[in-house]
């Protein structure tokens, strides 16, 4: 009512004063005063209504500037960071790339400007990174299309930008600087050594993607020549794919995590008696045990330690179905993961009450329909770490300007709880079980100590050659602490070589 | 060298059009004297020159092209004309709203010279006919008698106007609108909702019985029925909501509100069902860059301009706002703060609210009941058009497909958005002859003008 009463309000100002002027007598002023008065008092009441309505549109627009204002302030920078922006082509005019960097500054990518002002873009580690830093040229990867924007956005400092246009010089782009660390991501390059496969390493803590490594790989540096023939249509190579994100494989016994997690909470009990023979029959289907062995008088935990496939379908008939397949939505099976990745796969997941038994010992057993990428269950590996809450994982750590001064830093985030305090607790206890009893005894470290699940996925029709999975965490007494999955495909069916994969990388991280 | 005078004019542009804004307010405080509200008017007529003449200066910079110049002096020749009609024949109308209908129309001027000259200088001709036209209806409201006594007519041309634009009209972006009469292309809609606004007004001024409230109602919602079925929502919206704060504001009880409000968030449920080009604006509102391929395409590419834009814009020629689909008009809003900022943008909304304010400050100012609805309506129409486009543009609710009155590209939103504004200004005419007739009181009649 303020603004709009002001009008009433100036009259009996004017009032006031033109009678001053006039020198009228004082009772006439009085009796003027008291008219306006009464007027003023019942065009108010009239406009009561045009008073709601009109504070209704105004907070309408209040609203609206509101939220302008917090686009342009928080959102804007994450939006358009897009490669559907054409405006950041443009910002290739104006500036010169900025480099991307490991956590200790370690240069993984670096533009020169040549003597005749063309620029080359240089990845000193070759192909160490090539997945995870990725390539700039057609609709680019990786951190390069992550950092897209800010590596083309420059902070530098204004003087310098401002002369820089004056002489029509390019811009120097703020360096990203990651979470990738040297000598892990060169562990793990060399764990995996020519085997097709991939391992990715994450901090449970903060979310922090430590390395991040796809094979078979390529050499970001010579890309642009041999482009033609990786994407070439009668090629079946997959290089260019990042298989820690973006490959989706059968999770095999690693899965067993997440059955257990449901048949823990399904029956808040950890009773459980099972008598292996090897072999499980239920409904005209018979499931067997990894090369048939017969496991004997099992508990839940000996079940798990020796991941044992009859126990588990017997588990996985238990369940009721409907509570399973919520607890995987809620695991975030067949979702966008939640991370700052542009490009990542969607794991599936699905089982109906109408699916016979079979598959839903299948199922149980991470066979079936379920498929699955390195990057999630190393998310799932490291929720259960961090007392069952995720941290969104991220790459991109900070942005810094030339002379060094951060300009963005990219927060470690929580996405929320994926299970209780408590189920997370009990799943460490197996998990490391798996590592003191079960089928990960090469795990065992005087140095950290190993949680974890190893797997065998079968794939496709060759019954010789298997993928071999092994996901889980390990932490040290400092607190150092690290989520891993390693996935490595197609190798000789019967061993777990996943296993002295991991046992490599972890020994080079807390070796550091 | 371009780059430093379009990027360091960012910044004068936006010290001016701030500036504008702040009086538009400071005008209205109530213990603000007349000759001191005169004196910010004038302040603001001068910011206003200023950014026409550094836009257009900057605009010439950088392409180069001679007509940039003539046309900024037509436009220059344009302002004087309009602020000489409303300083000397029409002394008692609103200065402020004068003011600004020149500020949204210099803006106007300047991104469409920007986006598109051809544009730019037919949307000049249209103002300069529009300008011309209108210069009588102030009088026209202020001294003729008839208005109220025509609500026959009123309906009639609505209906049927409306129908006709149904059958005969051709399909853009999906919604009927617009009919070609030679070169001249019209959206009678444009036009219809004023003659609206006159109808509701009649039939509510008469009386708020049940069963008169039950017809006017139904020959209202049979007006945003036939705007439903030519598949324009946002004109449907605004009609409904235009009608709706009507009748309310004449019959007092909210009940009618609250049941208009229900109806129509029932009929948006059904319509998300039932029409597949809701649907799509629905999805491309909630996550745009999920569908970027696909509906969700030019918000996304709008809020890539406005974020790319930052506080202080690119400056002047140096954005993308061409990557827009239908920039000049729906998305006009996105280009500017592209290329001014987020700052300027702002100071837009402002602008935009304080005409909304004199509005309503009018229609609760004048004694006589129709008039009185004539503003409440039309304050109502300019405020819900208003923040369906700016809303649409920045993402806050779903994108209906409106215009921003007097910054968008077109005709006929132009031509209705000035005939409203000199409506509105013959009221504030009108105000003062009753403040003349009411004078018994022996107030000399010259303080009156203060209001304006």
């Amino acid at each position: 009512m303020k603004k709009l009463d002001s009008h009433q309000r100036n009259e009996d100002k004017e009032v006031e004063i033109m009678d001053f002027n006039q020198k009228s007598s004082n009772r006439r002023k009085r009796e003027i005063k008291q008219s306006q008065k009464q007027k003023k008092k019942k065009r108010r009441s009239v406009n009561k209504e045009f008073a709601i309505v009109t504070y209704v549109f105004l907070l309408l627009f209040i609203g609206m500037t509101g939220y302008f204002i917090y686009f342009i302030q928080v959102k804007s920078d994450d939006f358009i960071n897009n490669s559907y922006n054409a405006r950041l082509n443009q910002l290739q005019n104006y500036s010169i790339r900025g480099n991307i960097l490991a956590d200790d500054g370690s240069v993984l990518a670096q533009t020169t400007v040549n003597e005749d002002g063309s620029e080359t873009r240089s990845y000193p580690y070759g192909s160490v990174f090539a997945h995870a830093v990725g390539y700039s040229i057609n609709g680019m990867s990786g951190a390069e299309l992550d950092a897209n924007y800010y590596l083309l956005t420059s902070n530098s400092f204004i003087l310098t930008r401002l002369a820089n246009q004056v002489l029509d010089k390019k811009n120097q782009g703020d360096d990203v600087v990651t979470t990738l660390n040297v000598g892990l991501q060169q562990a793990c390059y060399n764990a995996l050594g020519s085997n097709e496969g991939a391992a990715i390493c994450i901090e449970p803590s903060t979310g922090k993607i430590l390395a991040m490594v796809s094979k078979p790989d390529y050499d970001p540096n010579t890309i642009g020549a041999n482009w033609d023939s990786y994407v070439a249509e009668d090629s079946d190579s997959t290089v260019l794919l990042n298989r820690a994100t973006q490959g989706l494989y059968a999770p095999g016994s690693t899965f067993k995590i997440v059955t257990l997690l449901s048949h823990l909470q399904q029956n808040k009990s950890e009773e459980f008696q099972f008598n292996c023979t090897g072999a499980f029959e239920y409904q005209n289907y018979t499931m067997h045990c990894f090369n048939g062995k017969s496991h004997g008088e099992e508990n839940l935990l000996s079940a798990f330690g020796n991941s044992c496939n009859c126990a588990f379908s017997q588990i996985g008939l238990g369940l009721d179905i409907k509570t399973f397949d919520k607890l995987c939505d809620k695991l975030l099976f067949n979702k966008k993961l939640p991370t700052q990745l542009n490009d990542t796969a969607k794991s599936r997941m699905t089982l109906s009450e109408e699916d016979g038994s079979a598959l839903v010992m299948q199922t149980a057993i991470g066979q079936g329909n379920t498929m699955v990428s390195p990057l999630h269950m190393a998310m799932i590996a490291s929720a259960i770490a961090n007392k069952g809450t995720l941290m969104k994982p991220y790459l991109l750590d900070y942005t810094q300007n030339e002379s060094g001064t951060i300009t963005k830093r990219f927060s470690s985030e929580s996405y929320g709880s994926l299970m209780s305090d408590e189920d997370a607790a009990t799943l460490q206890q197996y998990m490391r079980y798996v590592v003191t009893n079960g089928t990960a005894t090469p795990l065992m470290s005087e140095q950290y100590e190993v949680y974890g699940k190893t797997g065998t996925a079968e794939f496709g029709t060759d019954k010789s050659r298997d993928h071999s999975w092994f996901v889980g965490f390990a932490k040290d007494a400092n607190g150092k602490d690290i989520a891993i999955a390693v996935v490595m495909e197609g190798v000789s069916a019967g061993d777990s070589h996943a296993v002295p994969v991991t046992r490599q990388i972890l020994d080079a991280y807390f070796g550091m | 060298m371009v780059h430093i005078i379009a990027s360091a004019s960012r910044f004068s542009l936006i010290i001016f059009i701030a500036i504008y804004t702040y009086y538009c307010f400071a005008a209205l405080k109530s213990n603000i004297s007349y000759a001191r509200q005169e004196r910010l008017y004038k302040k603001q007529t001068t910011l206003m020159y200023g950014i026409l003449v550094n836009g257009n200066l900057v605009l010439f910079v950088v392409y180069q092209d001679i007509r940039i110049l003539g046309l900024m002096i037509c436009e220059i020749l344009l302002f004087i004309i309009t602020l000489l009609i409303y300083k000397h024949i029409y002394e008692n109308a609103s200065k402020s709203l004068v003011n600004n209908m020149c500020m949204l129309l210099t803006i106007s001027f300047i991104i469409l010279t920007r986006l598109d000259i051809e544009k730019a200088i037919k949307q000049f001709i249209f103002a300069a006919v529009a300008v011309v036209i209108t210069c009588f209806i102030p009088l026209l409201v202020a001294k003729l008698k008839v208005w109220n006594k025509l609500r026959f007519l009123y309906g009639v041309i609505g209906i049927a106007g409306l129908s006709f634009v149904l059958v005969a009209a051709s399909t853009t972006y999906g919604a009927k609108l617009s009919i070609s009469i030679g070169p001249v292309v019209l959206q009678p809609s444009e036009f219809i909702k004023i003659i609206f606004i006159f109808f509701s007004a009649c039939m509510l001024q008469e009386t708020t019985e049940f069963s008169h409230i039950v017809k006017t109602t139904v020959i209202a919602a049979l007006h945003v029925l036939i705007l439903v079925a030519s598949r324009d929502l946002g004109g449907a919206l605004i009609y409904l909501v235009t009608y709706l704060v009507m009748l309310y504001v004449a019959t007092r009880k909210p009940i009618y509100m609250f049941l208009g409000v229900a109806s129509g968030a029932l009929a948006s449920v059904v319509a998300y069902h039932l029409f597949d080009h809701v649907k799509d604006r629905v999805i491309a509102w909630k996550d745009p860059l999920s569908v970027i391929d696909d509906q969700g395409y030019q918000i996304s590419q709008s809020l890539f301009a406005i974020g790319s834009g930052g506080w202080f814009g690119t400056g002047l020629g140096l954005g993308m706002p061409n990557k827009i689909p239908v920039v000049t008009t729906d998305f006009v809003f996105a280009a500017i703060s592209e290329e001014m900022g987020a700052v300027f943008a702002i100071c837009i909304i402002f602008i935009c609210i304080s005409c909304f304010l004199m509005f309503f400050n009018i229609s609760m100012q004048i004694k006589d009941y129709f008039y009185k609805l004539i503003a409440l309506g039309i304050g109502t129409l300019y405020g819900t058009q208003t923040f369906l486009a700016l809303g649409g543009v920045t993402k806050f609710i779903p994108s209906t497909g409106v215009t921003l009155p007097l910054v968008s590209y077109g005709g006929s939103s132009l031509l209705s958005t000035i005939i409203l504004f000199a409506i509105i200004q013959g009221l504030y005419v009108l105000q003062f002859d009753e403040g003349e007739d009411d004078e018994e009181v022996g107030q000399p009649s010259k303080k009156r003008r203060q209001r304006s």
